[in-house]
C-alpha cells in the first residue's frame, strides 16, 4: 500500500437517520473546510417521508479543486445497521468504515476482502456518558464531529468555535453539552486511522470564503440584484428560497408574500414589476407548469420579471426530492404562442448567486422575463466560494417616476421602458399594459402588419442579448476529438471527467452552457471542430438518444455529430459513470461497419 | 425606495374629458356604459391625481374597461387580476387601484383569488360587473347564471345552483360588500364612494345587463321596467354579519346598498408591520452592508 498519510481530497459519507443531526454536522464540516480555504462540495439525500427516515450527508473536501460531491467515499460513517448495509458499496476499497457498535454489526470478512479498515466507536454510549442524556440521541452528531476533527487533524479550536456559533442563542447548558460531546469525540482513541488522512493544509490565502447552499445563494443573489418584491407557493425544493426572501426582504424595505397558489404567485410578481419594483417568483416543475400562461403575459406586455425554477424529477409530481434537468424544454418554450424569454442556468452554488444578479439586470435592461434554472442537487448542496465583492455587485433599486412629456409603452423604433403608475404623462395619454396584441400605446390591434412588427420587436431582445454574449470557452485538452457539452449542476462532474481523461489516452474537452436562451454565438463553428459532441444531461434521451439540450443544439447548429449522454435515475452523474459512457460511445463509433 | 420626482404644477382639476380614451366597443344598450360613465364621474368627483389611478381588469366584456378610460391601465389575463392588484397595492400604497372584472373572472376562473384576497383583507377595491352570462364568447353559462338559464352550453337550461355573490364574498371574509345596478347610476356612484372610503378588501357587485345574450335579466330590479329597486334601509347594521347573510338570502333581484362593512387589519398593514419591525436605522443602512451581515454569518 502506498503511503496515504498526506492526501489532498477526501470524501466522507455520513449515513444515519434524518433526526440524528447528520445534516448539521455535515454542514459544520463543510463550513470548517470553507474557513480553512479548502474546496468543498456536499451532497445529501432527504427522506421523502414526512417524519424523517434514512438520510445521508456526503462531504467532499480538500486542498485540491473539488468539482463534485464525490463518487465513492473514503470514509463511511454508519449510525445504524441499515446505514451500513445500504452504503457500504459507496465506500471505496481500502477505505475506512466508522460505525456505532451499539447499532451496527458489520461483516468483517467482507470488509477485509475489500481492504476496508473497520473502526468501531461506541458513539451512542459515549455521548450519553459524556452529556449525561437519558436515552437521548442528542449530541451524537457533535461527538462524531469531534472524532472527524481528530481523523482529519483539523484545527480543534476552530471547530469548537463553529459549534459555539451553531448553538448561539441557545441555553448555555446546550452549548456546554455540545462542547463536551465534541471534546469526547476528539479525545477518543482510534488507533492509527488518523495517519491515513492528514490533509496537505495549504497556507491560508487570507481570503475569506462563504459556505452556503444553492438555494441560499439564489435568495441572496436576488437581494443583491435589487429584487424587492416576490411571491411564491411552497414546493420542494424551491421552498427554502421563498422562506429566506420572506424573512430577509423586510430588512431591505421589501416584501415577499406566500400566495394561495402558483397562478397567484406569478400574477403578483408581474403586478409588482408593473408597479416598478424589481420582482420575482419561483417554483419547481409542477408550479412552473402552472405559471406558464402568465409568463406569456409578461412576454407580451414586456414586463421585467425573474422566475426561478429549482428543478426536480418530473413529469407531474415526479420525484420531489431528487435531481433532474428535465425542465429545460418548459423553460425555453412553456407558454403558448411565440413567447421569447431569456433562460439562464446556474453551474454551481457560487453561480447561483451571480446568476441572479445577472438575471435581474437582463430583465430590467430588456424588459423581459428571465428564467433561472437551478436544481435539487444545487438547492441542497453546500459549497465554499470566495466572498463576493459585494461593494461592486449590489444594485440599489430605485423607482423612476419622472414625468414624461409623452409615453408609448411599445414604441416600434425603441425598446420598452415602462412608465410605472404614478408617472405623470404631460400630453395626457396614459398607457395600457395588455396581453392582447397591441399598438405602440397598448391599444388592441388585430392588424397583420402590427402583429408581425410587434412579434419581431419582442424576439429582437434575444437577438440583441445574443450579440452581447462572448463565445463560450472550451475547457480541457486542445487536441481533443471529443467535446462534452453540459449545462447546470453537472458542470463540475463534466470538468472532472475532462481532468481525468487527460491521463487516459483519450483526452476530452468540455463546454459549459450558462446561457440557454439565447445561446451564445459560434456554437456551430466550435462543434464542427470535433468528431464527437456529447451532450451530458440529466433527462430522457428520447427517440434519437439526445436529451433536451442535445435536441436543441442539433436543431440550432445542424451538427450531426451531436449525441446524448443522458440518464433519469434521480441522481447526479458520477464521474466514473460519464467516463464509461463516453468510452462506450467512442468505441461504438470506431467499430468498423460490418455488412 | 420611493423617489417621487414629480414637479409641482399648477393644479388644474381633472375633467371627464381627461379620462376619456377609446370609444367603448360594447353593444349599444350594454349596462357597462353606465358603470364606466359613473366610474369617470366618481374619479372626477374625488379628484385623485390622474397619474395615480390604476384601472386593472381581467378578461371579458367588462374587462375591456382599461381601453376606455385614460388612466394607467392593465388588461391582464383571465382570473388573475386580483393577485396582480394585491402586489400593486402592497408595493405602491400611494396609488389608487381599481379592479374591474366580470362574474366569470370573479367567481369561476379566479374564484380562489377572490376568496383569499377577502380572507387576507387586501386593501383593494374590486368592482364586479355581473351580467350572469359569458358575453364575450357569446352566451355560455356563467357561475351566476340563474337556474333554468338557456345558454349554448346549457341548451336545456342550467341546473346548477348559481353563486350567491354576497354570501360567498362575505363568507370568505371580505370587510366590505355592497351591491348596485348599472340601471341606477345615482345609487351606483354612492356605492363607489362608500367602497373607496373603506380601508380593506372592498367588493362592489354591479348588476350590468347584457342586452345581447341575457336581455331583461335585471328588469326585476328596475322601476322603469316594472320592477322594484329596493335599497337597504337605515336600520341595517353593516357590522352584523348575520344580518348581511339574511339580506343575501332575499330572492332575486334582492336588495341594494352596503351589506357589510367592518374594520379589520389589512394585509397591507400586516406587511408594513414586518418592515416597521426592522429598526429604522437598520432600514436606512445600504443594501451592501446588510448583505455583508448575512454573508459574514455564512463564512
Amino acid at each position: 500500500m502506498s503511503n496515504p498519510s498526506s492526501i489532498s481530497n477526501s470524501v466522507i459519507r455520513i449515513a444515519g437517520n434524518s433526526q440524528d443531526g447528520i445534516q448539521s454536522v455535515g454542514t459544520m464540516l463543510a463550513r470548517m473546510a470553507g474557513r480553512i480555504d479548502m474546496d468543498v462540495m456536499t451532497y445529501m439525500t432527504i427522506p421523502s417521508t414526512i417524519s424523517g427516515g434514512p438520510s445521508i450527508f456526503q462531504v467532499h473536501m480538500g486542498t485540491a479543486t473539488v468539482l463534485t460531491p464525490g463518487d465513492l467515499a473514503d470514509v463511511l460513517v454508519a449510525f445504524y445497521q441499515h446505514s451500513y448495509e445500504n452504503h457500504i458499496e459507496s465506500l471505496r476499497d481500502g477505505g475506512v468504515l466508522i460505525y456505532d457498535d451499539t447499532h451496527v454489526d458489520p461483516d468483517l470478512d467482507a470488509l477485509r476482502q475489500r481492504r476496508i479498515t473497520p473502526v468501531a466507536v461506541p458513539m451512542t454510549a459515549l455521548t450519553v456518558e459524556t452529556v449525561g442524556g437519558t436515552g437521548t440521541q442528542k449530541g451524537k452528531n457533535i461527538f462524531l464531529l469531534g472524532l472527524l476533527t481528530r481523523v482529519y487533524r483539523l484545527d480543534y479550536d476552530k471547530v469548537a468555535a463553529l459549534v459555539k456559533e451553531q448553538f448561539r442563542g441557545k441555553d448555555e447548558s446546550v452549548v456546554r453539552n455540545n462542547l463536551l460531546a465534541l471534546e469526547a469525540g476528539y479525545a477518543y482513541q482510534i488507533g492509527d486511522v488518523g495517519s491515513f488522512f492528514t490533509f496537505d493544509i495549504k497556507p491560508e490565502s487570507g481570503e475569506t470564503n462563504v459556505t452556503m447552499t444553492g438555494n441560499q445563494a439564489l435568495a441572496y443573489g436576488a437581494i443583491a440584484g435589487g429584487i424587492r418584491f416576490g411571491a411564491g407557493y411552497p414546493i420542494t425544493p424551491w421552498t427554502e428560497v421563498m422562506e429566506i426572501l420572506r424573512r430577509e426582504l423586510p430588512r431591505y424595505g421589501g416584501t415577499f408574500i406566500q400566495t394561495e397558489d402558483e397562478l397567484a404567485a406569478i400574477a403578483a410578481a408581474i403586478g409588482g414589476a408593473y408597479g416598478g419594483t424589481p420582482s420575482l417568483t419561483g417554483s419547481s416543475g409542477p408550479g412552473i407548469s402552472l405559471k406558464t400562461e402568465a409568463l406569456g403575459f409578461a412576454v407580451m406586455s414586456e414586463l421585467p420579471l425573474v422566475i426561478i425554477d429549482v428543478q426536480r424529477g418530473g413529469p407531474s409530481t415526479g420525484l420531489p426530492t431528487n435531481v433532474e434537468q428535465s425542465d429545460l424544454s418548459i423553460a425555453l418554450n412553456g407558454s403558448h404562442g411565440d413567447a421569447p424569454r431569456v433562460v439562464l442556468a446556474a453551474a454551481n452554488v457560487e453561480d447561483c448567486f451571480y446568476i441572479m444578479i445577472e438575471a435581474a439586470q437582463i430583465a430590467r435592461r430588456f424588459s423581459v422575463p428571465v428564467i433561472v434554472l437551478s436544481d435539487q442537487a444545487l438547492a441542497t448542496r453546500l459549497e465554499a466560494f470566495p466572498y463576493p465583492n459585494l461593494d461592486s455587485l449590489v444594485e440599489e433599486p430605485s423607482l423612476n417616476l419622472a414625468t414624461r412629456e409623452s409615453h408609448k409603452p411599445y414604441p416600434l423604433d425603441a425598446p420598452t421602458h415602462h412608465a410605472p403608475p404614478g408617472t405623470k404623462v404631460v400630453d395626457g395619454r396614459y398607457p395600457t399594459i395588455t396581453g392582447l396584441e397591441h399598438d405602440e400605446y397598448g391599444n388592441p390591434s388585430g392588424s397583420a402588419q402590427m402583429h408581425t412588427r410587434m412579434t419581431h420587436r419582442r424576439s429582437d431582445k434575444l437577438r440583441r442579448l445574443a450579440a452581447e454574449l462572448p463565445p463560450p470557452e472550451v475547457y480541457g485538452a486542445k487536441d481533443a476529438r471529443t467535446l462534452l457539452v453540459g449545462w447546470g449542476s453537472t458542470c463540475g462532474v463534466i470538468r472532472s471527467v475532462v481532468d481525468q481523461s487527460i491521463t487516459s489516452g483519450e483526452p476530452l474537452a468540455a463546454l459549459h452552457l450558462r446561457n440557454l436562451n439565447p445561446l451564445p454565438p459560434s456554437l456551430a463553428e466550435i462543434f464542427a471542430k470535433y468528431d464527437n459532441v456529447l451532450v451530458v444531461e440529466l433527462n430522457e434521451g428520447g427517440v434519437n438518444g439526445c436529451g433536451q439540450l442535445g435536441r436543441l443544439l442539433r436543431a440550432e447548429t445542424c451538427q450531426p455529430q451531436i449525441r446524448g449522454i443522458t440518464k433519469s435515475d434521480g441522481g447526479s452523474f458520477r464521474v466514473s459513470e460519464v467516463l464509461e459512457r463516453v468510452r462506450g460511445i467512442l468505441e461504438s463509433t470506431r467499430r468498423p461497419a460490418t455488412l | 425606495m420611493e423617489t417621487d420626482t414629480l414637479t409641482i404644477e399648477p393644479a388644474e382639476p381633472m375633467t371627464r374629458d381627461d379620462l376619456k380614451a377609446d370609444r367603448p366597443t360594447w353593444c349599444p344598450g350594454c349596462g357597462d356604459f353606465s358603470v364606466l360613465a359613473m366610474y369617470q364621474k366618481f374619479l372626477v368627483d374625488r379628484q385623485y391625481p390622474q397619474e395615480k389611478i390604476a384601472t386593472l381588469s381581467g378578461i371579458g366584456c367588462s374587462s375591456r374597461f382599461p381601453y376606455f378610460i385614460n388612466t394607467h391601465s392593465v388588461h391582464f389575463i383571465h382570473g388573475r387580476i386580483i393577485p396582480f392588484a394585491t402586489a400593486l397595492s402592497l408595493t405602491r400604497p400611494e396609488l389608487f387601484p381599481f379592479v374591474i372584472i366580470g362574474d366569470g373572472d370573479a367567481f369561476s376562473i379566479g374564484g380562489n383569488h377572490l376568496t383569499h384576497a377577502a380572507r387576507k383583507n387586501v386593501n383593494l377595491n374590486v368592482i364586479i360587473l355581473n351580467n350572469q352570462v359569458y358575453g364575450l364568447t357569446k352566451k355560455q353559462t356563467s357561475p351566476t347564471s340563474p337556474l333554468g338559464f338557456r345558454s349554448k352550453t346549457d341548451p336545456w337550461g342550467s341546473r346548477m345552483t348559481p353563486v350567491n355573490p354576497a354570501r360567498q364574498i362575505i363568507g370568505a371574509g371580505a370587510t366590505f360588500f355592497a351591491r348596485a345596478s348599472a340601471a341606477n347610476p345615482k345609487h351606483l356612484i354612492q356605492m363607489y364612494e362608500r367602497m373607496s372610503a373603506h380601508e380593506g378588501f372592498s367588493v362592489l357587485e354591479v348588476l350590468s345587463e347584457c342586452v345581447q345574450f341575457f336581455k331583461g335579466s335585471f328588469d326585476g330590479a328596475s322601476s322603469g321596467k316594472g320592477g322594484d329597486f329596493v335599497e337597504i334601509g337605515p336600520d341595517h347594521d353593516v357590522t352584523d354579519e348575520g344580518a348581511a347573510f339574511a339580506l343575501a338570502e332575499k330572492p332575486f333581484p334582492g336588495v341594494f346598498g352596503v351589506f357589510h362593512e367592518v374594520r379589520r387589519t389589512t394585509l397591507n398593514e400586516m406587511e408594513q408591520e414586518n418592515i416597521r419591525a426592522v429598526a429604522p436605522a437598520e432600514l436606512q443602512r445600504p443594501t451592501v452592508d446588510k448583505l455583508k451581515d448575512s454573508f459574514n454569518r455564512l463564512t
